[in-house]
C-alpha cells in the first residue's frame, strides 16, 4: 500500500495544495468535510472517490478509512458489498446490458450471449486490451422500450443482436485506428 | 425486576425482563442448538439454527430466532418439533455443501461445533451439490492461520475482535455466497496493521477456519469457553483491566 | 416563506405562461429516445415560426405511454404526438392553432388513458420537475401549509388512518397505524425516511414519480414529519439512476431556498430538513433494516425485527419509513379529505395503485388505476393485450418476491388480499406480461438467480439455499432432474421461506412456488423418467 500518509486534517485541504500532489484527493477531502467527517458518510465518500478516480484503489480506501477514523476492514467490507463500487479499473468504454424482468422477457439473454461472444468478456469483466467493460444492470427504468443496453451512459432501447454488435464493433474500430 | 412466565416445551419457566428465549431456556436446562451465538458477544440471528416455534395469537406458530427474541409473558414455545429438526438438518447440510469441509484432515476434527451440530441433528449425508469453491488459506500470520474452506460466515471472529479486543481487524467482504472474512483491506493477516495477535478470534471460531499454527488437536479444546469467561470477568469487574 | 411570497411566485408563474404549451416528456424512457433533442428542435421551430411569445416548450415528466416515446403533448389543444422524430418539430409547430402535423397522433380517449385515474400521477407530465414554481402554481405545498395552520399532528395522523391507505412498498401495512406508532413514541429525535430504492428489476413507478413530480414526495414527507414529530428526513435513492438523483437534488435545493423546507416553515414553529442518501446497487437495501444500515454508512445487511424501525430505527431513534408512492398520496389525501380517498378502491384496499406495465404487451408504460380494477382491464384494455399473433400466458406481479398469475385468473381484482390469495403480492407495482413463448421454469430460475445474486449473505438459508435452488431449477429446465429432485426443491423452498432472516430470503421461493402451483406440468414433463 502506498497511500499518501498524511491524514486529512480538518483544515488543511485547501484546493491546489493537497499534500499528495494529486488534486483529486482534495475532492475526497471535500466530501468528507461536507459530512463533518461523520463515519456515517462512508458510502457518500466512496461515491465521491469513485467519481473522481474511476475506481476504488486500495490506497483510496486506506485514505478514507484514515480520514473517517474507521477500521479499514469495515471500509473494505462496505466497498465490496455494493455492486456499484468497483475496485478494478474500467475499460475505455462500458456496455451495460439490462437484465431486468422486462428485458429478460424480451429476450435480452440472447443479446448478452452475443456480446459475450463478440467481446470475450463476461459481465463484470474488461476485455484484455482494456477497451470494453461489460456489465449487467437490473432494470435501468426504460422497460417500455425493452430490451435496453446502455453504451457509455447512453440508454438505447429496442436493441437487437445486430444493432448491439454494430455499436461494439464501432468502438473496436475507433480504438484501433 | 419484573419477571415473565412462559412455557417452553411444556415446562413452565420464568425469565427476567430483557432475557432472550435462548437464555431463559438454557437457564432451565433446555438445550437449543446455536452456531452464530457465542456467550459474551452480541447476537446477530444469522445461522437460524436456534429457530423455535412460538404460538401465534391467531393460531398456528411463528418461527423466531431464540437468540434474538425477547422472552415475553405467556409465550408458548416449542424448541424441538419435527419441522424444526428437519430445517436444522437442511441448514447444516447447506453449510457442508457450501465450502470444503474435509473433517478428516481438519485441525478441529472432533471438537468442531459444526461437526457436533451435524451429529446432533442426525446429518448422515448431504442432499445438495457440493459447490467446491476455490478458497484460500492464509498462513501469513506467525502464530495463527485462516482457512476459508472451513469458514461458515458466523461472524463470531468479527464480533470478538471488535467487541472484546476492540481492534476490528476482521470484517466481511463481498456479499451472498461470495462473502469472505477479511483482515484490514483484504491484507494478509500477518501484514495487518490492526491485529494485536491476541488470539480472541481463534478462540471464538466454531470450526477449524481459524487455528493456531502448528497446534495439535488437543490444544484447541476448551479454547472457546475462555472467551466468554473473559467477557464475564470483565463485566463483573473481577479484573482491573 | 410567507403567504405573500408564495402568492407572488404563483402569480408570476401564471402570468408568464404563454397561450400554447408544448410538453415534451423527459422521463427515462423518452429521454432514451432523444426527447431532449426533440424539445430543442421544437423550441427552435417555434422561434423560427415567429411564435416565440405564444408557445412554451416545457420539459415535463412522464406522459405515461412509454413504449411510444418520445411523447409530446400540445395544450390546451390536447393533442398527443407519439414517436416524435427531431425532423417532425417544424410540422408539429406548424399545426399549432389548427392543421395536421406530419407526426403520429395518439388517441387520448383510448383505454390506455381513459381507464386510468391519476392521483399520484396527477401532475406527471404537467408540471416541470426541475422548477419548483411550476409545482407551486399547481397548488403545491398548499397542503403542507394548511396542515401547519389548521391541523394538529394528531388530526393529521387521524386523517391518514381514516383514509385507509396502506403502504405501497409491498407489504401493504396500514400507513395510519405506522404513523401513529412513531407519533406515540416519546418526543425526541425522530426521522422520516422515504424508501426510493425500487429494486424490483422490472419496475419504474417510483423513479417516474420522482423524475416527474419530485416536490410532491417532499411535501408528503414534510407532512409526515409534522404528524409524527420528526424534523429530519432522508430520501434513500438508488445510485443507478443519475437523472433521478439530479432532479431530486435540485428539488431539495429549490425547496430549501424557498423556505418550504428548513426552519420555521410557513411561519410555524415546524422545522424539517431533507437530505439525500444514495445507495450503491443492492436490492436488499430496499428492506427497511438494511436500508437504515446503509444510511448509516454500513453494509446493507438486515437485522432481526423487533425492534421495528418505528420504535428504534436510525441511530436508535423512532423512524418512519414509507415508500415513494405512499408519500406521494399524502398531499392528495389531505386536499381531498380522507373520506373521498377512502371512497376509491375496495373495502380493504383504498385509493389507486401505480403499475409499471411492461413485457410482452402492446402498450407499455405507467398506469394508475383504482384498486380493485381487474388484471384483465390493465393488461388487455390498457395494455392492448399480447403482441400480434401471441396470447397472454401469465402476468407477473411483485417481482422477485411475487408470483405469476395465469391468464385464467385475469379477472382477479388488484387488491392486496386477492393477489396474495393467488400466491403473488401487490409488490411495489412492477407488472410484467408474459406471452405463450414464456418458459415458466426458466422464469422461476431467472428470479432465483436474482435472489442468489442479491442475497446479502448474512443468514444461511438464503445465502446457501438460493444457490442450491438455482442449480436445481437449471437442472429441471434442462431436463436433467428426477422426480426426487423436484421434491428436494419443494422441501428446500419451504425451509428458505420460513427460516430466512429477512423478506428477501423469505420471499425468494415465491416465484418457484407460484409457477409450481399454476404451471406444474412444465416442471413435471421435463423430469427424467416422467
Ligand atoms: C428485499 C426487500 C426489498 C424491498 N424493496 C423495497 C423497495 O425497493 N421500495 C420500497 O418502498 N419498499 C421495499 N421493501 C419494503 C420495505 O421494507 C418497507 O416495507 C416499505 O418501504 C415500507 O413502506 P410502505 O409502508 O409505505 O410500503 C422491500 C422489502 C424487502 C424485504
Ligand atoms: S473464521 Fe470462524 S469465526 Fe470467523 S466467520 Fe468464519 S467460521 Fe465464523
Ligand atoms: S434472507 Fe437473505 S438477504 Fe435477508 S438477511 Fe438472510 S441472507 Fe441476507
Ligand atoms: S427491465 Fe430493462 S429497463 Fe427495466
Ligand atoms: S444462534 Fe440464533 S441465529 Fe444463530
Amino acid at each position: 500500500m502506498n497511500a499518501p500518509t498524511t491524514a486529512v486534517g480538518q483544515d488543511e485541504a485547501s484546493p491546489g495544495t493537497h499534500p499528495s500532489g494529486d488534486e483529486r484527493f482534495a475532492r475526497i477531502d471535500e466530501a468528507m468535510q461536507k459530512h463533518a467527517f461523520e463515519q456515517d458518510a462512508l458510502i457518500e465518500v466512496l461515491h465521491a472517490a469513485q467519481e473522481h478516480f474511476g475506481y476504488l484503489r486500495t490506497d483510496l480506501l486506506h485514505y478514507i478509512a484514515h480520514g473517517l477514523k474507521l477500521p479499514s476492514s469495515r471500509v473494505y467490507g462496505v466497498a465490496t458489498f455494493y455492486h456499484l463500487f468497483t475496485l478494478a479499473p474500467r475499460g475505455e468504454h462500458t456496455c451495460v446490458v439490462c437484465t431486468g424482468t422486462a428485458c429478460y422477457v424480451r429476450g435480452v439473454d440472447r443479446l448478452l450471449a452475443a456480446i459475450e461472444a463478440e467481446s470475450g468478456a463476461l459481465p463484470g469483466q474488461t476485455t484484455p486490451d482494456g477497451r470494453i467493460t461489460l456489465e449487467v444492470a437490473r432494470c435501468v427504468g426504460a422497460c417500455g422500450i425493452a430490451p435496453v443496453v446502455v453504451f457509455d451512459g447512453n440508454v438505447e432501447g429496442g436493441q437487437t443482436e445486430d444493432s448491439t454488435l454494430d455499436r461494439i464493433r464501432k468502438w473496436d474500430h475507433h480504438g484501433s485506428e | 425486576m419484573s419477571v415473565h412466565t412462559l412455557r417452553i416445551d411444556e415446562k413452565d419457566v420464568s425469565a427476567r425482563a430483557g432475557q432472550t428465549i435462548l437464555e431463559a431456556a438454557r437457564e432451565n436446562g433446555i438445550a437449543i442448538p446455536t452456531l452464530c451465538h457465542l456467550e459474551g458477544l452480541s447476537n446477530v440471528g444469522a445461522c437460524r439454527l436456534c429457530l423455535v416455534e412460538v404460538a401465534a395469537v391467531g393460531g398456528g406458530t411463528r418461527l423466531m430466532a431464540a437468540c434474538v427474541t425477547a422472552a415475553a409473558e405467556e409465550m408458548v414455545i416449542q424448541t424441538d418439533t419435527e419441522r424444526l429438526r428437519e430445517y436444522r438438518k437442511m441448514i447444516v447440510e447447506l453449510l457442508f455443501a457450501e465450502r470444503n469441509h474435509v473433517c478428516s484432515v481438519c485441525v478441529a476434527n472432533n471438537h468442531c461445533e459444526l461437526q457436533d451440530m451435524a451429529v446432533a441433528q442426525g446429518v448422515d449425508h448431504v442432499r445438495y451439490d457440493y459447490l467446491e469453491p476455490t478458497c484460500g488459506v492464509d498462513l501469513s500470520h506467525q502464530r495463527f492461520g485462516l482457512d476459508h474452506n472451513r469458514c461458515i460466515l458466523c461472524t463470531r471472529c468479527v464480533r470478538a475482535c471488535d467487541e472484546v479486543e476492540g481492534a476490528h481487524t476482521w470484517d466481511v467482504s463481498g456479499r451472498g455466497t461470495l462473502s469472505r472474512v477479511v483482515a484490514d483491506l483484504n491484507t494478509p493477516w500477518g501484514a495487518s496493521e490492526t491485529c494485536t495477535s491476541c488470539g480472541k478470534c481463534v478462540m471464538a471460531c466454531p470450526t477449524g477456519a481459524l487455528f493456531h499454527q502448528g497446534s495439535t488437536v488437543s490444544e484447541m479444546i476448551h479454547e472457546r469457553t475462555r472467551l466468554s469467561f473473559l467477557v464475564d470477568a470483565r463485566e463483573k469487574k473481577q479484573w482491573n483491566a | 416563506m410567507d403567504q405573500n411570497e408564495l402568492r407572488s411566485i404563483v402569480e408570476a408563474e401564471r402570468s408568464e405562461r404563454r397561450p400554447v404549451q408544448v410538453r415534451v416528456c423527459t422521463a427515462s424512457a423518452c429521454l432514451a429516445s432523444r426527447s431532449r433533442e426533440v424539445a430543442g428542435r421544437l423550441r427552435a421551430a417555434a422561434e423560427g415560426a415567429g411564435l416565440g411569445d405564444r408557445v412554451d416548450v416545457r420539459e415535463v415528466g412522464c406522459l405515461r405511454l412509454c413504449s411510444e416515446g418520445p411523447l409530446v403533448k400540445v395544450e390546451p389543444e390536447g393533442v398527443l404526438y407519439e414517436r416524435v422524430g427531431v425532423d417532425q418539430a417544424d410540422s408539429i409547430v406548424g399545426a399549432i392553432g389548427g392543421g395536421t402535423a406530419e407526426a403520429r397522433v395518439g388517441d387520448l380517449s383510448e383505454p390506455f388513458f381513459a381507464r386510468q385515474l391519476p392521483i399520484v400521477l396527477e401532475n406527471s407530465g404537467a408540471v416541470e420537475p426541475e422548477r419548483i414554481a411550476s409545482y407551486l402554481a399547481a397548488g403545491g405545498y398548499g397542503q403542507l401549509r394548511r396542515v401547519l395552520r389548521e391541523m394538529t399532528p394528531q388530526q393529521v395522523v387521524e386523517a391518514i388512518t381514516r383514509s385507509g391507505i396502506r403502504g405501497r412498498g409491498g407489504a401493504g401495512y396500514p400507513t395510519g397505524l405506522k404513523w401513529a406508532t412513531v407519533a406515540k413514541m416519546p418526543p425526541g429525535r425522530k426521522f422520516v425516511v422515504c424508501n426510493a430504492d425500487e429494486g424490483d428489476p422490472g419496475a419504474f413507478m417510483d423513479r417516474s414519480v420522482l423524475e416527474s413530480d419530485p416536490q410532491r414526495v417532499l411535501e408528503g414527507m414534510a407532512i409526515a414529519g409534522y404528524a409524527v414529530g420528526a424534523d429530519q428526513g432522508y430520501v434513500y435513492l438508488r445510485g443507478e439512476h443519475p437523472l433521478t438523483i439530479r432532479r431530486l437534488r435540485l428539488a431539495i435545493d429549490q425547496a430549501r431556498r424557498l423556505g418550504v423546507l428548513g426552519s420555521g416553515i410557513f411561519d410555524s414553529p415546524f422545522n424539517f430538513r431533507i437530505d439525500l442518501r444514495i445507495g450503491a446497487g443492492a436490492y436488499v437495501c430496499g428492506e427497511e433494516t438494511a436500508l437504515m444500515a446503509s444510511i448509516e454508512g454500513r453494509r446493507g445487511t438486515p437485522h432481526p425485527r423487533p425492534p421495528y424501525p418505528a420504535q428504534s430505527g436510525l441511530w436508535g431513534s423512532p423512524t418512519l419509513i414509507n415508500n415513494v408512492e405512499t408519500l406521494a398520496n399524502i398531499p392528495a389525501i389531505v386536499r381531498e379529505g380522507a373520506d373521498r380517498f377512502a371512497a376509491i378502491g375496495t373495502a380493504s384496499s383504498k385509493g389507486t395503485k401505480v403499475f409499471a406495465l411492461a413485457g410482452n404487451v402492446r402498450r407499455s408504460g405507467l398506469v394508475e388505476v383504482p384498486m380493485g380494477t381487474s388484471l384483465r382491464t390493465i393488461v388487455e384494455e390498457i395494455g392492448g393485450g399480447a403482441p400480434e399473433g401471441r396470447s397472454i400466458k401469465a402476468v407477473q406481479t411483485g417481482g422477485p418476491s411475487g408470483g405469476c398469475i395465469p391468464a385464467a385468473h385475469l379477472d382477479t381484482p388488484v387488491d392486496y388480499e386477492s393477489l396474495k390469495a393467488l400466491g403473488s403480492i401487490m409488490g411495489s407495482g412492477g407488472m410484467i406480461v408474459m406471452d405463450d413463448r414464456a418458459d415458466m421454469v426458466d422464469v422461476a430460475r431467472y428470479f432465483m438467480e436474482f435472489c442468489r445474486d442479491e442475497s446479502c449473505g448474512k443468514c444461511i438459508p438464503c445465502r446457501a439455499g438460493t444457490v442450491q435452488l438455482h442449480r436445481m431449477l437449471v437442472r429441471i429446465r434442462d431436463g436433467q432432474a428426477t422426480r426426487d429432485e423436484l421434491h428436494r426443491l419443494e422441501g428446500l423452498c419451504e425451509m428458505v421461506r420460513h427460516a430466512s432472516l429477512c423478506g428477501l430470503g423469505q420471499a425468494a421461493p415465491s416465484p418457484v412456488l407460484s409457477t409450481l402451483r399454476f404451471f406444474r406440468e412444465e416442471y413435471e414433463s421435463r423430469l427424467i423418467g416422467g
